[in-house]
């Protein structure tokens, strides 16, 4: 219900923030650039950011307002249903100026609709300071649509403080010492790895992070794209390394049966309870969000990131907010550039809740070591890549019980047989890209 | 144009003389301006639906080819459709029947005990929850971690008070000098003899779980006619080396430790002391096999898999049941409240047992009520779905599909393939049709 209102009051606003453009424009040739910057103007963003996140993004927009004191920069959040909203605005003609896309997909839904500018006034800003990895990401067919303005990391493993110190083992660094640790781990008297299989995309997202270390980035685009097919020798190399973890019963909490009945939250508070169930969980930067409340942070639990494979690129699988532009005006390229610069990043950085691609920020800018850690990995991340199964078919790559989910779950429970799970990998996959 | 036109302007009826004719129009008009409301209601929301079901059924995904009955095909084919129908069929074959005979037994049974009616709240109780509701409730009790899951929790309290604890939890060898597991015996692979000494290291013993006598672990020294070892936590901060006693691994006492010779005949039988060590002191020479029996153990119980592939099914009728018995019960209630009580009484007057009033009197008297309840269930459980949705985790569900829930999940739950899922939906409907065409013969004859 508040839900419903809260949605037209934003839907209200944005055609409000609309009329507000259609205004702007008309202005445009008085040209009265203020005191600082040359390009004047009213600019309407949206995003689904609300709340802490608005109030943040917020002082990301002070900090352009403040420079070109000429333009006025309009925030709309349009919450869980803003691709809906930004769909309905581009049949109708009416988009934002700019806004910021969570699904990798969008970007290239919005790009065949014909309804984004391209972003080559940027291109080298992004290049230079976001990396290659960002301009790949945002380019459809080579040219640059958007770029990860705020980025999540799900190459993460969080940990036990206190079971690690009794079994004295140090956050490993590589994955034969990962392994190892985990042995160690295991010897100690408590499980090494607590896994929610009940939801198969955990196993979806630890499959990505060895793929991407043990097969690379190229092979890991074309996975995505399926040019190559799951039975490729890549995929089978990766499987074998993923079966060293989720294989081995006896190391994990609840043992494989119990996995495959653990869901997300429960493989959480495993690890981060009073008597926890086993010492490590490997996800994403939202696993505080789920942890007991009581724990602190760096004393009692605390996170390194996932260890490289055969002196892998640091590598970071995740996903974020991508910004692209819908109406070109000089007012919103200075906006988009101004996002690439270092400054921006921090300003939302020192807040907290934030990760940046961007290369020369200063992971001291984040609030805590743990956010350090986290958002660290991505500005020092050589290989970034979106989440693998985001980018598939719905019904291959993120349903409940089907496809990749449902597969990569049967993979637990019968781990020797790589050839066969493969297979079934490739039979889904045909079908779903057709 | 104009045709039309001055078809359309032509008055319904011109004037006529024959009044009759006109009046029959007219009470036609009137039946059906009242049918009217019903009708469109029936076309919009039941004739138009079923049947562009049954049309998109022979299309394929997308929609725009016709691919005839290749829908129909996969249906058989499809490994997790044929599960689903498998499913349904244990559905149709235990539900109708298991609530029917629970809700009689119940009926029969709150006639004759005082409380009757708290009694009969407390069963109906569960027909006032949404089935998804009680899906959750049912899935949290059947969780497998005997810490969350109810009934694991009550089992584990049943067979902690049967079992004896142990002193250790959960061992297991800490190389491969040692075989077996924590669940029987753990012995030394190789077999010793006099003036042996005996390492029996373990690991996968959490630190709080080491006894709180526990010393330093010693390396004992050998005995010329006998056989000396130590059973210790072969484990100290980094790992240590498996197989050697080190300095900070503590040995675990009380552990009991015995002897037997290459036969298997028992020879001794020795508790280890604060520093793990143990000692057999005069042996004949010969092989010995040195082993942890198992009474050193306390089977820690893992919790039954309630949501399993295997249970999972069960699990969920057994929820069902719980939901449903008390409709059951009810309505059953209500027929036997409506059975002449002089029946009964000349039937026990005739000398008849309990139990022949029960078969041969109550029985065939509520035998039309058990009819309802029964076919009302049969619908039921052939459109079981959110129940089954809201018990089984993602992992097991194509273990536990039904055919309703593999129509949504074939149609809306990603794949979105809209052929397929609506050949299970006429597939479904083939098989109510012949209970539907059962109830209303039912109906006429009682009409």
């Amino acid at each position: 219900m508040t839900r419903r209102i809260r949605g037209r009051a934003a839907a209200l606003t944005l055609i409000g923030a609309l009329a507000l453009i259609a205004a702007g424009c008309g202005g445009d040739d008085g040209g009265s650039s203020g005191d600082g910057g040359d390009v004047s103007g009213t600019l309407a963003v949206t995003a689904i950011w609300s709340g802490a996140e608005q109030e943040a993004f917020q002082a990301v927009i002070d900090g352009f307002t403040e420079a070109n004191s000429g333009v006025t920069v309009n925030y709309t959040s349009g919450g869980d249903q803003l691709p809906t909203q930004l769909s309905t605005a581009v049949e109708g003609g009416n988009p934002p100026d700019i806004a910021f896309l969570g699904q990798p997909g969008l970007v290239r839904d919005f790009v065949e609709k014909d309804a984004l500018q391209p972003l080559d006034f940027a291109r080298e800003d992004v290049e230079t300071n976001l990396g290659d990895s960002a301009v790949q990401l945002g380019s459809v067919d080579d040219t640059l649509y958007g770029f990860l303005f705020k980025a999540a990391n799900k190459s993460l493993v969080w940990y036990n403080v206190a079971a690690f110190e009794d079994a004295g083992v140090e956050p490993p660094g590589t994955w034969d010492d990962f392994l190892a640790a985990a042995d160690t781990i295991g010897a100690s008297g408590i499980p090494a790895f607590s896994i929610g299989g009940a939801d198969g995309w955990t196993l979806t997202d630890l499959f990505e992070n060895i793929y991407l270390r043990t097969a690379g980035p190229e092979k890991y685009d074309q996975l995505a794209a399926h040019e190559i097919p799951w039975t490729d020798q890549s995929v089978k190399d990766a499987l074998t390394e993923m079966a060293k973890v989720v294989g081995n019963g006896d190391n994990i909490a609840g043992g494989t049966t119990g996995a495959l009945q653990t869901d997300f939250p429960t493989s959480v508070s495993n690890v981060f309870s009073e008597s926890p169930k086993a010492a490590q969980v490997i996800e994403g930067d939202f696993v505080p969000g789920a942890v007991e409340s009581g724990l602190e942070p760096e004393t009692d639990y605390n996170v390194f990131d996932f260890p490289a494979i055969n002196d892998s690129a640091p590598s970071v699988v995740g996903g974020g907010d991508t910004v692209v532009m819908f109406k070109d005006s000089p007012a919103a390229q200075a906006f988009i550039r101004y996002l690439t610069t270092v400054e921006a990043a921090e300003i939302w950085a020192e807040r907290g809740g934030f990760g940046s691609l961007n290369q020369d920020l200063d992971t001291g800018t984040y609030p805590d070591a743990i956010q350090q850690t986290a958002a660290g990995a991505l500005s020092e991340a050589e290989v970034f890549r979106f989440d693998l199964s985001d980018l598939q078919p719905a019904a291959f790559g993120g349903t409940v019980g089907q496809g990749l989910f449902k597969l990569f779950q049967d993979f637990v429970q019968n781990p020797d047989d790589v050839d066969g799970i493969t297979q079934q990998m490739e039979d889904a996959a045909a079908k779903a890209f057709g | 144009m104009s045709v039309t036109g001055s078809v359309a302007g032509d008055p319904p009826v011109t004037p006529t003389p024959e009044a009759v004719e006109s009046g029959g129009w007219r009470r036609h008009a009137l039946a059906a301006g009242f049918l009217a409301p019903a009708a469109i209601f029936l076309g919009v929301w039941i004739v138009y639906p079923t049947l562009t079901t049954i049309w998109r059924s022979f299309f394929d995904e997308s929609g725009d080819e016709f691919v005839g009955l290749q829908n129909y095909q996969t249906l058989f084919t499809s490994d997790v459709i044929l599960t689903a129908i498998k499913n349904n069929a244990i559905w149709v074959l235990v539900v109708p029947a298991l609530v029917t005979s629970v809700g009689l037994v119940f009926a029969v049974l709150t006639e004759r005990i005082p409380w009757s009616v708290a009694f009969k709240t407390a069963v109906f109780m569960p027909m006032a929850i949404s089935a998804f509701a009680a899906g959750i409730t049912w899935r949290i009790v059947y969780l497998q971690e005997p810490d969350r899951g109810a009934l694991n929790a009550g089992i584990a309290v049943v067979k902690d008070s049967f079992s004896s604890g142990g002193v250790l939890a959960d061992a297991r060898p800490s190389s491969d000098a040692l075989e077996g597991t924590s669940q029987g015996t753990i012995r030394l692979a190789e077999p010793v003899g006099r003036g042996d000494i005996a390492l029996l290291g373990l690991t996968a013993i959490g630190s709080s779980e080491v006894p709180d006598d526990a010393e330093q672990a010693v390396r004992p020294e050998a005995l010329q006619g006998g056989i000396r070892g130590v059973v210790w936590r072969d484990f100290k901060p980094g790992g240590g080396t498996a197989g050697e006693v080190e300095p900070d691994e503590l040995g675990l006492p009380g552990v009991t430790v015995k002897l037997r010779t290459s036969g298997g005949g028992a020879v001794g039988s020795t508790m280890t002391a604060t520093d793990g060590t143990f000692s057999f002191d005069e042996v004949e020479s010969g092989e010995y096999s040195v082993a942890i029996g198992s009474e050193s153990f306390s089977q820690s119980f893992g919790g039954v898999t309630w949501l399993g592939e295997k249970l999972v099914t069960p699990a969920i009728l057994i929820s069902y049941l719980w939901i449903w018995a008390g409709f059951a019960m009810v309505v059953i209630a209500a027929g036997l409240a409506a059975i002449p009580r002089d029946v009964l009484e000349a039937a026990r007057t005739d000398g008849g047992t309990e139990w022949q009033v029960f078969r041969r009197v109550t029985v065939p008297l509520l035998a039309p009520v058990l009819t309802v309840v029964f076919i009302t269930m049969l619908i039921n459980v052939l459109k079981v779905f959110d129940i089954v949705i809201a018990i089984a985790p993602g992992s097991v569900q194509d273990d536990a599909t039904v055919l309703a829930l593999q129509m949504w999940r074939t149609a809306f739950g990603g794949s979105n393939d809209f052929g397929v899922g609506s050949a299970i939906a006429v597939f479904i409907f083939l098989l109510v049709v012949p209970i539907l065409a059962l109830n209303i013969r039912r109906f006429r004859r009682e009409l």
